[in-house]
């Protein structure tokens, strides 16, 4: 069905789908959203077009693959906006954590005909391979923030760019520190908000999932963490988890002693 | 420059047992009540009509990045310190909509709060102190912020004479406590065996007129002035005076800043338990339909990248510049502008920061200790 309305696509590509799910998630919005745009792909939802040319691709998922590379290149030339969502389309995600370790060896350990298995030596960011217009962080995304940043782009507006810490919307809800009350070690003043606080809000520490904050002093908050009884395996394992590949995170799990098992 | 006067101080006496009739009065007066209460490891204030929902024999244990209660043998209310905020949140709201637009037909609607009456049990004298210096800078003649001054106006502000200090507390260097000295509408100091109780303004006024209180006992007023003088007493930090902080800004090339921005992590839990800190940010939230946009208010910091971006550019682009920035014009550049610091020595910044950063000791070093180059 032909119609002047905006073309919207979410492609996938290495990831759980969980980023799609966030924005299938949605309630009421979701309902608005094929007023205003077509949705021509999206295959956890229905429609699945993957080749149409578009106004707007989210792109969930990280480039791991030789057919990956190829298929994001035609996304990129199918689009007139690429929008990267989550962990792993924006940083690699958990499964970046192979590029710490001889990937090959590992298949070796847990297939029985890993020559069967075609992947490349890195997970990595849709970044490193095609050029992105805007970047929305988080494991999964908050499908508030992606709806957002869609009407943004509708409106040819900037979308607004999260420079907080998550510290910043724990305080806002009225959120009681884990680490100060608890002793409980918490990524929150390092990694850059967005998520509403979701962890803290549970009585949990924040394990980190929207990558470092615009300011990341990890020398720092390493030593406080270690004062809280971690010790430099774990300390690295905060670094090293879903956002390992984010760029600070990973120069930071670097630098740090516990680095033993690369 | 206090523009408040010390109160006067005619209190009454409440025994212990009938602490509830205070509460009663409160409430009968029209107000909904919030009192201290337990909640996620910390004590918060919560609505409450009875008083055995209210926190007892409790204290709390503060240092830098490091809060803990703990049980007490005795029966007292009031043995702990302050939560992890002042009254900061009721008035200035931490996320709220300030206006509303439509986009057809255009229109612009301020959303201004409908709030109760609402009396805040338990107040402490550097909060009290921190929201004349709020009141100062959202109701000044200049412009009067709506928002705030509505949340304000509905406030009954119930104080209470600290007769403990934490060992984060340095209000008695700040002038600010540990007794209630300014703008409460009932003041308290409790007692081993109840409470002194006294009124501060014609609305604290009223609601006491409707308690019997009994005539307080020379002992009890000697036991009073004891207790502040004891948690004065106890407290192991101090801030150097406003003069000394003034030099602040003849050592911004010192050392020691750098030796904070490596501790530092520029996450902003400072400024966001201050209970003076006052930036925000505003920004717009539109509708998926594009139709309908909301303008919304929430707390800033000057350790976030926005807060000195202008045009694109960072001003201040490192936690060293930011974490200067904050104090000193938190205790600078307030003097300058509203005639006295900016801190009231309830020393959250210590116990909240998550790496424990000491203002206290950070200023100390940074007026007295080695010389002013690099």
């Amino acid at each position: 069905m032909a119609t002047d309305k905006p073309k919207l696509a979410v492609h996938k590509f290495s990831s759980c789908d969980g980023c799609q799910l966030a924005l299938l998630n949605l309630g009421e919005p979701l309902l608005a959203l094929p007023g205003l745009v077509d949705i021509v792909h999206f295959a956890e939802a229905g429609p699945n077009s993957p080749d149409q040319a578009v106004d707007i691709s989210l792109v969930e998922g990280s480039v791991s693959t030789p057919e990956d590379i190829q298929r994001i290149q035609q996304v990129r030339q199918n689009s007139k906006l690429l929008v990267s969502i989550g962990a792993c389309a924006t940083s690699g995600g958990l499964q970046a954590l192979g590029n710490f370790a001889n990937r090959h060896e590992w298949m070796a350990s847990v297939y029985s005909n890993p020559e069967n298995i075609e992947v490349l030596n890195s997970s990595d960011p849709i970044s490193k391979h095609v050029k992105v217009d805007l970047q929305i962080q988080g494991c999964p995304v908050n499908s508030t923030q992606v709806i957002g940043a869609l009407r943004n782009l509708l409106s040819g507006v900037a979308p607004r760019a999260e420079v907080h810490s998550v510290c910043m919307e724990c305080k806002r809800q009225g959120l009681i520190c884990t680490m100060v009350t608890q002793g409980e070690p918490c990524m929150g003043p390092v990694t850059l908000a967005g998520c509403g606080a979701l962890c803290p809000a549970t009585g949990r520490g924040c394990y980190g999932c929207y990558g470092p904050a615009e300011q990341l002093n990890d020398r720092s908050i390493s030593d406080r963490f270690e004062q809280l009884g971690l010790d430099a395996q774990a300390v690295l394992r905060r670094f090293r988890f879903i956002a390992n590949s984010a760029a600070g995170f990973k120069a930071a799990s670097e630098g740090l002693r516990g680095d033993t098992d690369g | 420059m206090q523009q408040s006067a010390k109160i006067e101080r005619q209190p009454g006496f409440l025994p212990r047992a009938d602490f509830q009739r205070l509460l009663d009065g409160v409430v009968k007066s029209g107000y909904q009540l919030l009192g201290p209460v337990v909640k996620d490891g910390a004590i918060q204030l919560m609505e409450v009509s009875d008083a055995r929902q209210l926190v007892k024999g409790l204290t709390n244990e503060q240092q830098p990045g490091h809060y803990r209660l703990q049980q007490t043998a005795g029966e007292r209310l009031f043995d702990w310190n302050h939560g992890p905020q002042g009254l900061k949140p009721l008035c200035f709201a931490p996320h709220e909509v300030l206006w509303v637009e439509q986009k057809d037909p255009l229109s612009f609607t301020t959303r201004l709060p409908d709030l109760k009456p609402t009396a805040v049990l338990g107040v402490r004298g550097c909060d009290l102190a921190a929201l004349a210096i709020q009141d100062r800078h959202f109701l000044h003649a200049a412009g009067a912020d709506p928002h705030y001054r509505q949340r304000r106006e509905q406030l009954l502000l119930i104080g209470i004479d600290c007769a403990h200090s934490a060992e984060s507390c340095f209000c008695a260097s700040t002038g600010d406590g540990p007794s209630v000295n300014q703008g409460v509408d009932i003041g308290l100091s409790e007692l081993d065996d109840g409470f002194l109780v006294w009124s501060g303004s014609d609305q604290g006024e009223a609601v006491l007129q409707q308690i019997d209180l009994a005539a307080a006992q020379t002992q009890q007023l000697e036991q009073m002035a004891r207790q502040s003088e004891q948690a004065a007493q106890e407290q192991q930090r101090k801030l150097p005076s406003a003069e000394e902080l003034m030099r602040l800004y003849q050592r911004l090339e010192h050392a020691h800043w750098q030796q904070i921005a490596e501790r530092c992590l520029g996450c902003g839990n400072c400024t966001a338990v201050c209970p003076t800190c006052f930036c925000y940010d505003t920004h717009h939230e539109v509708s998926l339909d594009g139709l309908s946009a909301q303008n919304v208010r929430q707390w800033d910091s000057c350790f976030s990248a926005s807060h000195s971006s202008m045009g694109g550019f960072k001003v201040r682009g490192d936690i060293l510049s930011r974490y200067r920035q904050w104090l000193t014009h938190k205790l600078a550049g307030w003097q300058e502008q509203q005639g006295r610091i900016g801190c009231t020595g309830c020393g959250r910044c210590i116990t909240w920061c998550p790496v424990g950063i000491d203002l206290t000791k950070e200023s100390d070093a940074i007026l007295w200790e080695g010389s002013l180059d690099e």
